[in-house]
């Protein structure tokens, strides 16, 4: 077998466009474990770009991760708004108490100056390093909150859900100001040198917004936005169910979806049909308890389901790879997909 | 539903389940005024029966079908939330003294663990209040106040709410505390990062879990019955 010579961001560009590369791309969304590394705690990790610069580099080169990111977490679209944030040391950073009260304060609010505010000034300089660093060998990835999804973080979900269903007009509202923030936000990553948007939408999920509802709300937000963002754009639904809009994502302009582990890749494949890649799907919240033996299975299964012609990427189901899960199952991973993933497939025709 | 409807003719429960399924597109709809006249009519209707106008026979039946298309995928969670929110507010207006009454044996009482997304917690209290129970709510609290709030009030069901995986690893810690105190409540856990790991409950020291908000009732039954034990 040829050693593979295409470089990260050759394999990923292949995927994309629906062909096969050298091998079946690996985005493993390690986004606190640099903390790990650099012997720091989660929240000293994230206070300065540096930092996380050092922290995705090493973890680029020991798990021979096909992507770089300068996504801190997604926390941080709120304290950009003045919200407040919740650090632990062993998972991400979380919103604090919402800090829309009522719907009534939607008319008053100003969207965050994007190289004004610290947490993303501190993503943007990352995103110039890592640049800088990986130039054209591997993709930087950078992270947007859908306009549709952040008023979970930004009013509470249930107040969010009160509001889309029932104050049309201060919902409109909200969503003009938050659309207005992410283009600026996802455009000045793209400046900076991402070379790529993951806009994480769990909200336009059938599982949490039904698809008549979706059709009229989340799914024009992504029109909208995804139109005026200057740069290729992956939608992710955050672990949450996708395949009953299949039909319809393709609409909103991104090449690319991250799926859930609770839909079969087998019948995403056929449902998206080449209209987008898949970026997917293994159980995050089950990886804590994986041994390498289970990692492996899994990583075969996921590629026999949706390897097989390009347009797939392996990830986890959620964009976020939790602490706790261990570097002998990460190093597993990334293993079995050089092991299973190297085209052609030869062996899927085979496999049960 | 099958205890409340075993009194009625075939008539009566095919006149009934007509009502009901009403009921429950009106509530999917998010149709408030629909949804107030249907349960007004039925509660009307089946006057006589005074069984039926318990808010499980009506309410809870509805409430739980719905959750169960939503673990089939056939219903959003959005759906699922403001047709308890609506259930919620009918029984206030509708039915005051159910809504005033408690069917608690037990002391009970639901928090989330460090963190801010309260929809699940909410969810879970309101069909609870549907089903006449009394619950304290603690909000949002740390471990260790969890504990102290538990022992200081004497409840001896607790569910607990999580979306993320730390959350969810916080109800070890409550656990520890509240064995090291010799405290014995049963808890509950609830929430995203148990149903995408089916063994983590056993593992953070937790008496059951649900799968959705509805299962609450059947679970504190059992508790107040003794029949949680293994």
């Amino acid at each position: 077998m040829p050693e593979p010579s295409m470089t990260s961001l050759q394999r990923v560009l292949t995927t994309l466009s629906h062909k096969e590369p050298d091998r079946v791309p690996l985005f493993l969304l390690v986004t606190m474990h640099g903390a790990k590394e650099l012997g720091l705690s989660i929240k000293d990790y994230f206070s300065k770009a540096e930092h996380v610069v050092e922290g995705q580099l090493r973890l680029r080169a020991k798990y021979q991760n096909y992507l770089v990111c300068n996504f801190y977490y997604a926390s941080a679209e709120v304290e950009a708004w003045g919200g407040s944030v919740i650090f632990s040391a062993d998972g991400p950073p979380n919103s604090g108490a919402p800090f829309i009260q009522s719907p009534g304060e939607i008319a008053k609010l100003k969207p965050p100056k994007v190289k004004q505010t610290p947490c993303l000034v501190r993503a943007l300089d990352s995103a110039r390093a890592l640049k800088r660093m990986v130039g054209d060998e591997a993709p930087v990835i950078g992270v947007v909150m859908s306009p549709f999804s952040v008023p979970v973080m930004q009013m509470g979900f249930e107040r969010y859900i009160e509001l889309m269903f029932e104050r049309p007009d201060e919902f409109a509202a909200l969503m003009k100001v938050n659309e207005a923030f992410c283009v600026e936000w996802a455009n000045a990553q793209l400046e900076a040198g991402s070379t790529a948007i993951v806009y994480y939408d769990p909200v336009s999920s059938p599982g949490i917004t039904p698809k008549q509802k979706y059709l009229q709300t989340g799914f024009e937000v992504a029109k909208r936005v995804i139109s005026q963002i200057k740069g290729p754009v992956a939608i992710h639904f955050a672990s949450e169910r996708c395949l009953p809009i299949s039909g319809e994502i393709p609409g909103t302009g991104a090449i690319a979806v991250g799926v859930s582990s609770l839909e079969d890749l087998a019948e995403l494949k056929k449902a998206f049909n080449r209209k987008m890649a898949l970026v997917g799907n293994l159980n995050g919240i089950d990886l804590p308890n994986w041994t390498p033996a289970d990692a492996e299975s899994a990583v075969k299964n996921a590629i026999a389901k949706a390897g097989l012609g390009g347009g797939f990427i392996l990830s986890d189901n959620h964009g976020e790879i939790p602490f706790q899960v261990p570097d002998e199952v990460l190093t597993a991973i990334s293993e079995s997909v050089r092991k299973w993933g190297t085209y052609p497939l030869t062996w899927v025709k085979d496999y049960a | 539903m099958s205890n409340q409807t075993k009194l009625f003719t075939r008539a009566d429960k095919e006149e009934l389940q007509a009502y009901l399924d009403k009921f429950e597109n009106a509530l999917l709809s998010l149709d408030r005024l629909a949804a107030r006249q249907i349960l007004s009519e039925i509660m009307g209707r089946f006057k006589k029966e005074e069984s039926f106008r318990t808010l499980e026979g009506i309410i809870v039946p509805i409430m739980e079908k719905i959750g169960e298309g939503w673990e089939k995928g056939d219903v959003a969670l959005s759906q699922v939330y403001m047709s308890g929110c609506i259930c919620e507010t009918l029984v206030k207006e509708l039915m005051p003294a159910q809504a005033g009454s408690s069917q608690n044996g037990k002391k009970i009482a639901i928090a989330v663990l460090e963190d801010y997304h309260l929809l699940g917690k909410r969810m879970v209290k309101s069909v609870l209040l549907a089903s006449g129970f009394d619950l304290i709510d603690y909000g949002t609290k740390t471990a260790a106040e969890l504990a102290s709030s538990v022992i200081a009030d004497g409840v001896e069901i607790l569910l607990v709410s999580t979306l993320m995986l730390p959350s969810a690893m916080r109800v070890k810690e409550l656990r520890r505390i509240l064995a090291d105190s010799g405290n014995a409540v049963k808890i509950i856990v609830g929430g995203a990062p148990f149903r995408f790991d089916k063994n983590l409950w056993k593992e953070v020291g937790a008496d059951a879990t649900g799968n959705r908000a509805t299962e609450a009732v059947s679970l504190i039954h059992k508790m107040m019955e003794g029949k949680d034990r293994a």
